[in-house]
């Protein structure tokens, strides 16, 4: 490929080229943690409740480790003994050579079965692990109130649940090894000072050396790691970019500049993860030296204690056996030191999701009525999202069975709001919320979901079949209720032309659908869902009036027979509720149907004769004026 | 941009959205692809190669130092015993083995990190290659390829599969050959010493080998399986948490948790199974080895009793073993990324092979404009994945110049928007041509095409940056005083001037959010910024109020003067006041003409359409006559 160079030195005429305006990626730095503390006992705590289910099976995997360790231990000792004893010069026994050999076989049988009862426990514990803690995460955001939802950017909560468990999942693969590696080391430690205590602390002297080298490298080396780490992630949102935004990019022609950019943050990228791997591979050679240094002294010391009968020949050989195996895992440890500190920034990321409080929950006595009227009633209700700051205030009114009202107002007077509480996405701060002649408090929220169908402004559909969006959440839905349900929206029409009809997959959101379109479909879900009460938001983005004219088909028969609670966009919708109320600034200010408010002439009928498709419409100096009117009159 | 022909490539527009298929058959092509990336890298792989041959011959010699300590050791011993040796020479030479051993270790250190350092450098510089690759192509693709391709999945190709090729050539290639010299090396040593020792010393390596070929075919099914299955869970995750209010307000948790358990118990299951299969092939290696190595001591301790070898030559057998356990206990990482390279790698090069569909033609010049002019002659559409019989558009023809703006309307599905797509070439005509100044826009070059051409978008796409940035997104060269001139046409620039940090102020993902209409005006003032000849509003002011619509027109009235616009829109109040307006239902111009002479038609669909809107639209005329 054309971009193919050898040299990362970046080009000298690139200062020039770049635009003064231009950027890819997020303009926003880097604001999350990406390297907490090695070790984070809080974390490391919260860790634990996770493993409690795993209980034998970490019991079992902790003497798998145990036992492999001690094999490990033992092997290099049984060749010192067979060389020892056997081979020794001169005295040389056979019989004892093939007990010796009987005794290895025995012991490396036990090393595989421990070895592999070890890693098998681990891997499927960390492996389960990070199920659990993933779905732990994902079930917590099903339950969680809507205002924490609605701070949240799902990109955000995205990267907690695929970067931060992957994080997790790095770290409990290595420390499969690691933990091995940590008992071994002690395990060593403890035969060379037991097999000959002075060579066993002249061979150790070297660590404390490779100790001083690791103070000076390890916070240069967390520098190099942190940069390379930034670079990457500084990388990957600017693909994410023109993954996202790639209509747009071709639209503008930004592709060259923003290749350019591209290309320098790559750059980037590129040299910090070479520097880190200089100081991860700097390491090398230095571990080496001490390795040769530390086996240069069993030879010449462990020689010359031969030579003076103070030492077996055979305690050298197991000696030089040790040495090689001892640091490994000292180096193996030093490159798991960072991926532990991402671990922890990982893990309190995930706790943080999954301790996020869940304001609105079931009562403990809470009712799950198989039927109700469909009356919904407002007492009193004061309601806002932070405190102090009320969005309803001492809202009172009553939508009898059957009936559908209407709510108007200009934007944030609380209509959404008013529709949220009677689904209790979030609760009142003073007065009651009644739906079928019960608080809502008092019933589940699942009963109050059978109950209630909500059609929200955006018709949000999922990557599935078209049956499968309408159907949703209704299990029962036979395909004939589905094709019904569709037919009474008018949906049937377009659906059947499709080459799949109803089994056809909509792409991500329902892109390669209409806005209309997929509007008739929310419609069709909700009337599926067939529940006593209908909440609906109407769309304010007009649509053509083609669909407006089908959509309002569908509205009416949407509406038949349900109590219904609306607000209204249309001035069509809203001269066919069989009642209107007028919300200002979380008080309504009108009630009564159209004609009744026209004739008092307040503010639904300025509103009304201003004479725009929609309320939504009116500029908002024109409805200052209207609103000033009102403050005049009253 | 394109590579040579040798492989399987395929124009964009004719492929699945399901490109992913033939990804296990492509296996070891894949590899050696990856493998002459890494040979592209001359000097680096050279010295990396060398390195790696020099590290496993030092290595080498380590165990046959020992083994030689070990014998002058057994020297002095017996030296000592009989009282005939110079013990002062003995232990000079043990002192000399002593400084070897330190000097081949050092040296082996050196070399290894020299060849893991080249190695990872190698790796870096392929996936920072494949990277700009990968980001070049998304972009040169088609619009009509990017409408079917899920963005999750495109970022788990840009991440997690160009990482998993990267890893190749110090896992897979430098690996093999450091095993390959140690081995080979080893044999070469041990058979020099004693053949039987060294067949028994060797006897794991057979079987270690066929065990890794096994797991590796097995381990990468589980890799792909894998793989789509966390696509998936990514998807399903992703649409939850977007779509949380209508999970909500369905109480669908219960039914949303099905559906997540579903996939991610599938999920779990296959990651226990690649767990199963991994372990079981590292550990039955490690059991081989073992057991090779006690039949090392075995024949060898029986030799030794025979005096056939000495105590030293054994040591060294049993010394090069232990050298061979980390890279045995290495295999199993060697094959599981020799499985995830070629996966990652297939479904890497499943896009970078793509050829664009819509790409300048061979002798393409850049488009000459002066006052723009846009020319439909015939043309005829049908979308590549449709039927061949289902054309989108048929037999369009107007022209739009300076003085002479064009309106296009018409019942959803009328291929209003395509009109408006073939304009920027998102997509070829399939019959008739377009136009621009007299030059056909397939022989121009795209860029020059859609420097001329600005497209206004219902649903804009802003960029998670301050509000200059995305105002200048098309000409970042723009100053402040061009910026705030689109701003003021779009009536965007009072909103903005009234924020606390005014133009610096930050929008898209993470900034404030904006309305619907005032992303709908950002996206306005964008495309007026670059200044081109054609411009282009498809829906882009449904979501703006009547009458900021109008201050816009107004606004606008100087700019187009010597440009072609082309409006489309539902609300006839957005364009009837256009010299020509066109009906389009079902792919063709049903009627054409001004305002009032499609007013003339009592029965016209136009006429229709103007009655049905006739409430909202009176009453901008009323206001519009009172103004």
């Amino acid at each position: 490929m054309s971009t193919e160079t050898t040299s990362p030195a970046p080009h000298p005429s690139e200062q020039q080229e770049r635009p003064p305006l231009a950027v890819v990626g997020s303009q926003i730095d880097q604001d999350e943690e990406l390297f907490g503390r090695a070790f984070d006992p809080w974390v490391v705590k919260r860790f634990l409740t996770y493993l409690t289910p795993y209980k034998t099976r970490i019991a079992l995997g902790v003497a798998a480790v145990l036992t492999f360790t001690v094999t490990q231990l033992t092997i290099p000792l049984i060749v010192r003994a067979a060389i020892d004893h056997a081979l020794v010069e001169g005295a040389t026994d056979i019989d004892l050579l093939h007990w010796f050999i009987a005794v290895f076989a025995g012991v490396v049988t036990l090393n595989y079965a421990a070895n592999h009862l070890m890693e098998t426990t681990v891997s499927k514990t960390a492996q389960n692990l990070l199920f659990d803690l993933r779905r732990a995460m994902y079930a917590h955001l099903q339950v969680v109130s809507l205002s924490f939802m609605d701070k949240t950017e799902v990109g955000r909560l995205m990267s907690r649940l695929q970067g931060d468990v992957y994080a997790l999942q790095e770290f409990l693969e290595s420390s499969i090894f690691a933990i091995g590696d940590i008992v071994l080391l002690f395990g060593i430690v403890a035969v060379m000072l037991s097999l000959d205590p002075a060579l066993g602390g002249l061979t150790l002297s070297v660590v404390p050396l490779l100790l001083m080298v690791q103070i000076i490298w390890l916070p240069l080396a967390r520098k190099a790691f942190m940069a390379a780490r930034e670079a990457s992630s500084s990388v990957n949102g600017a693909l994410a970019e023109n993954v996202h935004g790639i209509r747009a990019i071709q639209e503008l022609g930004r592709e060259d500049v923003n290749f350019g950019l591209f290309e320098a943050k790559a750059r980037r990228n590129l040299l910090t993860h070479l520097t880190a791997s200089k100081f991860t591979n700097v390491m090398i050679p230095i571990v080496d030296t001490l390795t040769g240094s530390a086996m240069a002294i069993v030879i010449v010391l462990g020689g010359s204690m031969v030579l003076d009968r103070s030492l077996d020949i055979g305690v050298m050989v197991a000696f030089l056996f040790y040495v090689q195996r001892f640091f490994d895992p000292i180096r193996s440890l030093t490159l798991q030191y960072s991926i532990m500190q991402r671990a922890m920034a990982a893990g309190q990321r995930i706790f943080e999701v999954t301790d996020v409080d869940v304001e609105v929950r079931d009562a403990p006595d809470a009712e799950d009525p198989a039927e109700i009227d469909g009356a919904i009633e407002f007492r009193g209700v004061t309601f806002g999202y932070e405190p102090g700051k009320p969005v309803l205030q001492d809202i009172s009114f009553k939508v009898a069975p059957g009936e559908t009202v209407a709510l108007v107002g200009p934007t944030g007077s609380g209509k959404t709001s008013t529709t949220a509480l009677v689904h209790r996405f979030y609760d009142v701060w003073q007065g009651e919320v009644i739906v079928g002649g019960r608080d809502v408090r008092a019933v589940t929220q699942h009963s109050l979901g059978r109950h209630i169908a909500m059609v929200l402004q955006e018709p949000f559909l999922f990557s599935a079949t078209i049956e499968e969006n309408i159907r949703y959440a209704t299990a029962g839905a036979s395909h004939e209720q589905v094709v019904a349900a569709a037919t009474a929206v008018g949906a049937h029409d377009f659906i059947s032309r499709l080459p799949k009809g109803y089994a056809t997959e909509l792409d991500q959101r329902g892109a390669n659908l209409s806005l209309g379109q997929r509007q008739l479909l929310s419609f069709a879900r909700a009337l599926v869902a067939d529940a006593r009460i209908l909440v609906l938001d109407e769309a304010t983005a007009s649509v053509d009036s083609y669909t407006e004219l089908e959509i309002q088909r569908a509205l009416a028969r949407l509406l038949e027979g349900r109590t219904a609670l609306v607000i209204a966009h249309r001035l069509a919708t809203i001269r066919g509720a069989d009642r209107i109320i007028v919300l200002q600034d979380g008080r309504i200010v009108e009630e009564g149907s159209h004609d009744a408010l026209i004739a008092a002439n307040g503010l639904y009928a300025r509103l009304y004769r201003m004479n725009y498709a929609s309320f939504d419409d009116i500029p908002p100096e024109e409805l200052e004026r209207a609103l000033s009117d009102g403050g005049q009159r009253t | 941009m394109a590579s040579p022909a040798k492989r399987a490539q395929r124009v964009d527009a004719e492929v699945d959205a399901d490109y992913n298929t033939d990804v296990s058959k492509l296996d070891t092509s894949v590899l050696w692809r990856i493998t002459a990336m890494a040979f592209r890298h001359r000097a680096r792989m050279a010295v990396a190669i060398v390195a790696t041959l020099c590290a496993g011959g030092f290595q080498l010699l380590v165990p046959q130092y020992l083994g030689r300590a070990v014998d002058q050791a057994r020297g002095l011993l017996a030296g000592a015993t009989t009282g005939s040796v110079d013990s002062t020479a003995a232990e000079a030479a043990l002192l000399t083995t002593a400084l070897l051993l330190l000097a081949a270790a050092v040296a082996r250190g050196v070399f290894t990190m020299l060849q893991n350092y080249q190695g990872e450098a190698v790796g870096q510089l392929i996936g920072f290659h494949r990277r700009l690759d990968f980001y070049r192509k998304l972009q040169s693709l088609s619009m009509s390829w990017h409408d079917r391709v899920h963005t999750g999945d495109l970022m788990t190709r840009g991440i997690l599969d160009i990482e998993g090729v990267r890893l190749w050539v110090d896992t897979g290639v430098l690996r093999s050959i450091l095993l390959t010299v140690l081995i080979g090396g080893g044999a070469v040593v041990l058979f020099r010493n004693d053949t039987d020792l060294a067949l028994v010393a060797l006897s794991f390596v057979p079987i270690v080998a066929v065990r890794a070929s096994i797991a590796r075919l097995k381990l990468r099914d589980t890799w792909i399986a894998l793989q789509d299955q966390m696509s998936i869970l990514t998807k399903v995750m992703e649409e939850n948490l977007g779509g949380i209010r209508v999970v909500r307000a369905f109480a669908a948790q219960a039914h949303e948790m099905i559906r997540y358990d579903r996939i991610s118990d599938t999920a779990l299951a296959i990651a226990s199974r690649r767990v199963r299969l991994f372990v079981l092939s590292t550990t039955q290696m490690t059991f081989v080895y073992f057991l090779a190595m006690g039949l090392t001591l075995w024949v060898g301790g029986t030799k030794v009793i025979d005096g056939t070898i000495t105590l030293g030559q054994l040591t060294e057998a049993l010394a090069f073993m232990l050298i061979l356990q980390m890279p045995v206990r290495q295999i199993g990482w060697m094959i599981n990324s020799i499985a995830r390279a070629s996966t990652c790698g297939g479904r890497l090069f499943n896009v970078l092979d793509l050829i664009p569909s819509i790409a300048d033609a061979p002798d393409a010049r850049p488009l000459a404009v002066t006052g723009g002019v846009v020319r439909f002659e015939d043309v005829g559409f049908r979308y590549p994945s449709h039927a061949k019989d289902e054309r989108t558009l048929s037999d369009i023809s107007f022209e739009a110049r300076p003085g002479h703006m064009i309106g296009i309307v018409g019942p959803p599905g009328a291929g209003k928007t395509t009109i408006a797509q073939l304009i920027g070439r998102y997509y070829d005509v399939s019959a008739g041509r377009i136009t621009i100044n007299g030059q056909d826009i397939r022989g121009v070059t795209l860029r020059s095409l859609r420097d001329a051409v600005s497209i206004v978008q219902q649903e804009p796409f802003l960029f998670t940056a301050s509000i200059d940035h995305n105002v200048a997104y098309g000409d970042p060269w723009a100053g402040r005083p061009n910026i705030e001139r689109s701003a003021q046409m779009a009536q965007l620039h009072n909103y903005v001037k009234a924020l606390p940090q005014a133009y610096q102020t930050l929008v898209g993902e993470r900034g404030v959010s904006l309305s619907g209409g005032q992303r709908q005006r950002l996206s306005i003032a964008r495309a007026l910024l670059p200044e081109a000849k054609v411009l282009v509003f498809d829906d882009s002011t449904a979501a703006v109020d009547a009458a900021t619509e109008r201050r816009i027109r107004e606004a606008l009235k100087g700019f187009v003067a010597d440009r072609a616009v082309i409006v489309i829109a539902h609300r006839l109040s957005s364009l009837m006041h256009a010299d020509e307006i066109l009906f389009v239902e079902g792919g063709r111009i049903v009627e054409r003409g001004s305002h009032d002479e499609l007013m003339a038609d009592a029965d016209g669909r136009y006429r229709q359409l103007y009655d049905l809107q006739a409430r909202g639209a009176e009453a901008t005329t009323d206001r519009e006559g009172t103004a």
